[in-house]
């Protein structure tokens, strides 16, 4: 197949329809317009449908009727939006059921801004609403492999009947770059979505989409089940690019738009002769800790630096994996401020001064 | 022998939680009856709210999902958006309706969504443990007007019916009550006209079931009845509120 240039919020679009998402409920915010639009119209020609839906609120519920009904389904919002959203998150994930939720973060707190900012790192990763769960959360840095992950992100879903966050930003979304939409490299084995409320016909147990448990015992019984399937998924389904890393004198943490910048970042500064690497989650949960340890063991990594569009999320991650065993810095801009790779070359030398006298 | 009386196959064989003398049985009953009569258990799909009706998934005997607090028109959308061919409805109580479920009620009434709402209007919040509703009638004394609601402080209580009759998304709407035989019957034949309505693809269809909750309004099952129907009635007029699209 061939590439075609697109915009991040239409590729996003695009990858979920070829993905078999066939319902999409939405409510407008900037910077994903473009998302409910494409949608809006694309999924009719395809035998789907859309609802512009009263709230997020709303907008998510839809997801967990349309999800507990069998179906691909997927909503897109920005983080006043995402809020919104985090009740039925919590509802989605108790009641384990699969579905696609796309957030293109904008800074905050509040009503914020509309540019670009990853400063909803904790909400997305720590579960968000309220309760024990997790969501897997997914963070491309460029468009192709947004389109690549919103597919492998469905089958995640319904391979663990887990909700999947698609965790992008304004930038990402706006931009233009070739993309291909092409068949997932890793077939997976779903599971049939036998427990769907399609109607009680006699011939399967009846199906109860719910997440209450007054009992506490089952409660607790029900949570350390989706614990397990947390654990599984850490086992399979952790994936993390490391750039640059070998010989390098101090590692940046980054991912996502700010990970495309300090790889521009790690040119500069070879060319003045100062070697730095890039670890670059691409999810976000499950974390990728056990790289950071192997990395935090090598004689020649001084130091990590987490580089962030917030005031400090994933550094307490990237702490947690460094595990005391090196120094963690951090730099970021936020509020919609995109750090400049001068910026950050010149942070990087402030830590290697520090850290190799 | 022949059995004159028996449970209706779209109830399961669960005892009913709700207090002595709580209509909410009832109510459950005449739903599970008018589904058995129009033969439509196979491809029912109930919608539970959050209320003391929290577990009527248990009880309604078709596949069920469990909505948060307001939201079951939401997932009930979902639902029939996926399912167009099934018969979907929703189970809520007046503070799940009315008050934290406003914009979801109304949206899928002005959306014209085909789906079935049975609204439980008892005045009180039963399963909270009796506070003020938006239903509460004005002087009503709740846990959260131990004065007697006061309008000037907390509003008058709010017509469901009648304000979503005014959208052009509704088509059948009705306010029956279940504080006699007489009007259980109607109240029978009104849910049994929403589900038809449903069948029929004619859009949202609505019954407001005035209910009793003698727990928290502090009274005797009988009492509970007869205040119903002397001081329920009057604010909330029973009848058709919309028909015939
Ligand atoms: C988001 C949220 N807020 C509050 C509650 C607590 N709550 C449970 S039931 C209920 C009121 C139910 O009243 P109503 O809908 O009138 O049903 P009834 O019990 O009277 O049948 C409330 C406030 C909740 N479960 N979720
Ligand atoms: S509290 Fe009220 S509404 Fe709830 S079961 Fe008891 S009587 Fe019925
Ligand atoms: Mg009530």
């Amino acid at each position: 197949m061939s590439k075609v240039l697109m915009k991040g919020n239409e590729a996003i679009a695009e990858a979920a329809i070829q993905a078999g998402c066939r319902y999409f409920f939405g409510y407008p915010i900037t910077p994903q317009n473009e998302i409910p639009a494409y949608m809006a119209k694309r999924l009719p020609e395809v035998g789907g449908c859309f609802i512009q839906a009263e709230s997020e609120v709303s907008a998510i519920n839809m997801v967990y009727g349309a999800a507990g009904a069998g179906a691909r389904v997927m909503t897109s919002s920005s983080s006043p939006g995402i809020s919104l959203k985090q009740e039925g998150l919590s509802y989605i994930a108790g009641a384990e059921l699969p579905c696609v939720v796309v957030n293109m973060v904008r800074g905050g707190p509040g009503l914020g801004g509309i540019q670009p900012a990853q400063s909803d790192y904790f909400q997305a990763t720590k579960g968000g609403g309220h309760g024990d769960y997790h969501l897997v959360v997914l963070a491309p840095s460029t468009i192709q492999e947004a389109v690549d992950l919103v597919m492998e992100g469905f089958d995640i879903a319904d391979q663990y009947r887990n909700p999947v966050m698609i965790l992008g930003d304004g930038m990402l979304g706006q931009m233009m770059e070739p993309v291909e939409f092409r068949p997932l490299s890793s077939k997976r084995e779903l599971p049939l979505k036998t427990w769907a409320t399609t109607g009680y016909t006699g011939d399967r147990p009846r199906n109860i989409i719910n997440s209450l448990f007054i009992d506490p015992q089952a409660l607790e019984e029900h949570v350390k089940r989706i614990y397990q399937k947390y654990e599984e998924i850490k086992k399979n389904e952790v994936k993390v690019e490391c750039y640059n890393c070998e010989d390098a004198e101090i590692i940046v943490a980054a991912y996502g738009t700010t990970a495309r910048i300090v790889k521009s970042v790690i040119q500069k500064a070879k060319r003045e002769g100062i070697n730095v690497g890039l670890i670059r989650p691409i999810t976000l949960w499950p974390f990728p800790t056990s790289t950071f340890e192997e990395w935090a063991q090598r004689e020649h990594v001084k130091a990590f630096m987490s580089v962030e569009m917030s005031m400090g999320q994933m550094v307490e991650d990237v702490r947690l994996s460094v595990n005391g065993r090196k120094p963690v810095y951090f730099y970021g801009r936020t509020g919609g401020m995109v750090p400049e790779p001068n910026a950050i070359l010149s942070e990087i030398k402030k830590v290697i001064g520090g850290v190799s006298r | 022998m022949t059995k004159v009386f028996t449970r209706p196959k779209s109830l399961t064989d669960k005892p009913f939680h709700y207090c002595p003398g709580c209509t909410h049985g009832i109510v459950h009953r005449l739903v599970a009856e008018a589904i058995d009569e129009l033969g439509i258990r196979e491809k029912t799909i109930g919608v539970a709210p959050v209320g003391c009706a929290v577990f009527a998934y248990e009880y309604f005997n078709c596949d069920m999902q469990e909505a948060a607090h307001g939201r079951a028109p939401a997932v009930a959308t979902g639902i029939k958006r996926v399912l167009p061919d099934r018969v979907v409805f929703t189970y809520q109580g007046d503070g799940d309706l009315a008050a934290i479920g406003t914009a979801e009620i109304v949206h899928a009434a002005t959306r014209g969504e085909n789906i079935t709402v049975i609204f439980i209007n008892n005045a009180i919040y039963g399963m909270t443990g009796g506070q003020m509703a938006p239903t509460t009638l004005i002087g009503q004394v709740t846990a959260t007007t131990p004065y007697g609601r006061d309008p000037g402080k907390a509003g008058y209580p709010i017509r469901m019916s009648e304000m979503l009759a005014t959208l052009e998304g509704s088509a059948y709407i009705e306010r029956v009550s279940v504080h006699d035989i007489k009007h259980i019957n109607q109240a029978k034949r009104a849910i049994k006209k929403a589900f038809e309505t449903q069948l029929a693809g004619k859009g949202f269809s609505m019954v407001e079931v005035l209910s009793t909750c003698p727990t928290n309004w502090g009274m005797t099952p009988v009492e509970a009845l007869k205040w119903l129907e002397q001081n329920m009635i009057p604010c909330y007029p029973l009848g058709v509120k919309k028909e015939g699209k």
